[in-house]
């Protein structure tokens, strides 16, 4: 790549694919644009070349709240010794789908 | 339009293999020129967006060189290179055993990536080049494939509808680009706008008249390129004035003959990068 100074005045934004109709979009990455219709374009480009979706969504990094990894263990540690809250006790009947 | 039923006749026809080869070559060559920037885009993500460009081009430039070998394939008379290889006319032949005459792509599209009277290297491309280009020939393409959509040529029909899809989207790639560095800092202004004062005075090369272009529209496999300037005219210059640029006068000067197979000097050295690997070891595969 050439002397790419446009970078540092572009926003970072997170790229969430959608990969079928019914599914959830997920997220598959980051780019700097410059706006909303730029970071699609880009997007599309970068990440949906090999069939991996129908639908995308940018989202501007910085108004995503992020839970503070210190915190983890209070956050997430009371969790994992309560098993009987995973639904594995029971089948899922195949018309459900995905859930 | 009038309706497609009317103007469609019942028997599929033939369209002329030099309207199919300069629709080819049209691909082929823009394809080749685009790919130049692959490892060396101002972006990743440009990178990216310009080789799949490419290679919608060049995926593009195989169906209709696929097309026309077997047309060909039949016809003894069919021009063969001096260094053609023995045997069938393939996609391959016709992409990599013609010469410079041979090719019928418009002479806007061989053209380098840098402005006139600065040196073609890697450093001395520039991206407003790059998109005033795909912007004039996206604009014009987004248009003919839509009405090859309705060839009398099935095969091309099916070629139009396929091609179509991944011009409209060439054509908004440019088109907002085109916009952004229009509408941007006072250096990208200065260079999209020369970019345009250098290349709109090749666009004149859509609106002449060529045989195979005539007897494409005569047998309804070919459109009327020429019907199509108005329309060209109001993507184009809608475009410009969001970008904030301005059209150049028009000009009565040379009108380049690409497609006519005369061709600038830069032809030859994109035919040379491209067709010599070919050459060296004909009929490699790997």
């Amino acid at each position: 790549m050439s002397n790419a100074p446009a970078l540092k005045d572009w926003p970072l934004w997170e790229v969430f694919v959608r990969s079928k109709q019914g599914l959830e979009h997920k997220h598959c990455g980051s780019l700097h644009a410059s706006d909303s219709a730029h970071a699609l374009q880009m997007a599309r480009d970068v990440y949906t070349r090999r069939q991996e979706g129908v639908s995308i969504w940018v989202v501007p990094s910085h108004l995503i709240a992020a839970s503070d990894p210190g915190e983890k263990d209070q956050l997430f540690e009371p969790a994992s010794d309560k098993i009987y809250r995973h639904p594995t006790f029971y089948e899922i009947p195949d018309e459900v789908g995905h859930m | 339009m009038t309706t497609l039923n009317a103007q469609r006749p019942t028997l599929n026809q033939a369209a002329p293999t030099a309207y199919l080869l300069h629709l080819a070559d049209n691909a082929l060559i823009l394809g080749q020129r685009n790919a130049e920037w692959c490892g060396h885009a101002p972006i990743l993500e440009e990178d990216m967006a310009m080789a799949n460009n490419s290679l919608d081009l060049i995926g593009q430039a195989r169906l209709l060189y696929q097309h026309a070998a077997e047309r060909l394939a039949g016809d003894v008379r069919a021009p063969r290179g001096a260094s053609w290889p023995a045997g069938a006319i393939t996609e391959d032949t016709l992409a990599y055993f013609r010469d410079v005459p041979d090719f019928r792509n418009y002479t806007l599209l061989e053209l380098p990536h840098s402005p006139p009277l600065v040196p073609a290297g890697v450093g001395d491309r520039d991206w407003s080049v790059t998109i005033a280009r795909n912007f004039l020939y996206s604009a014009l393409m987004v248009l003919v494939w839509e009405r090859l959509r309705q060839s009398a040529d099935s095969q091309l029909a099916a070629i139009a509808a396929k091609s179509l899809k991944e011009a409209r989207y060439h054509l908004r790639h440019a088109r907002d680009w085109l916009v952004r560095l229009g509408d941007g800092t006072a250096e990208s202004q200065r260079r999209a706008q020369a970019a345009l004062d250098w290349l709109l005075p090749f666009t004149d090369e859509f609106w002449t008249a060529s045989t195979h272009e005539a007897q494409a529209r005569d047998n309804a496999t070919g459109v009327d390129v020429a019907a199509l300037r108005a329309d060209w005219d109001a993507l184009v210059n809608e475009a410009i004035a969001e970008a904030t640029l301005t059209r150049p006068a028009a000009v009565q000067g040379y009108v380049s003959q690409g497609k006519q197979g005369l061709h600038s000097e830069h032809l030859g050295y994109v035919l040379a990068e491209m067709q010599s690997l070919a050459r060296a070891h004909p009929g490699a595969t790997w």
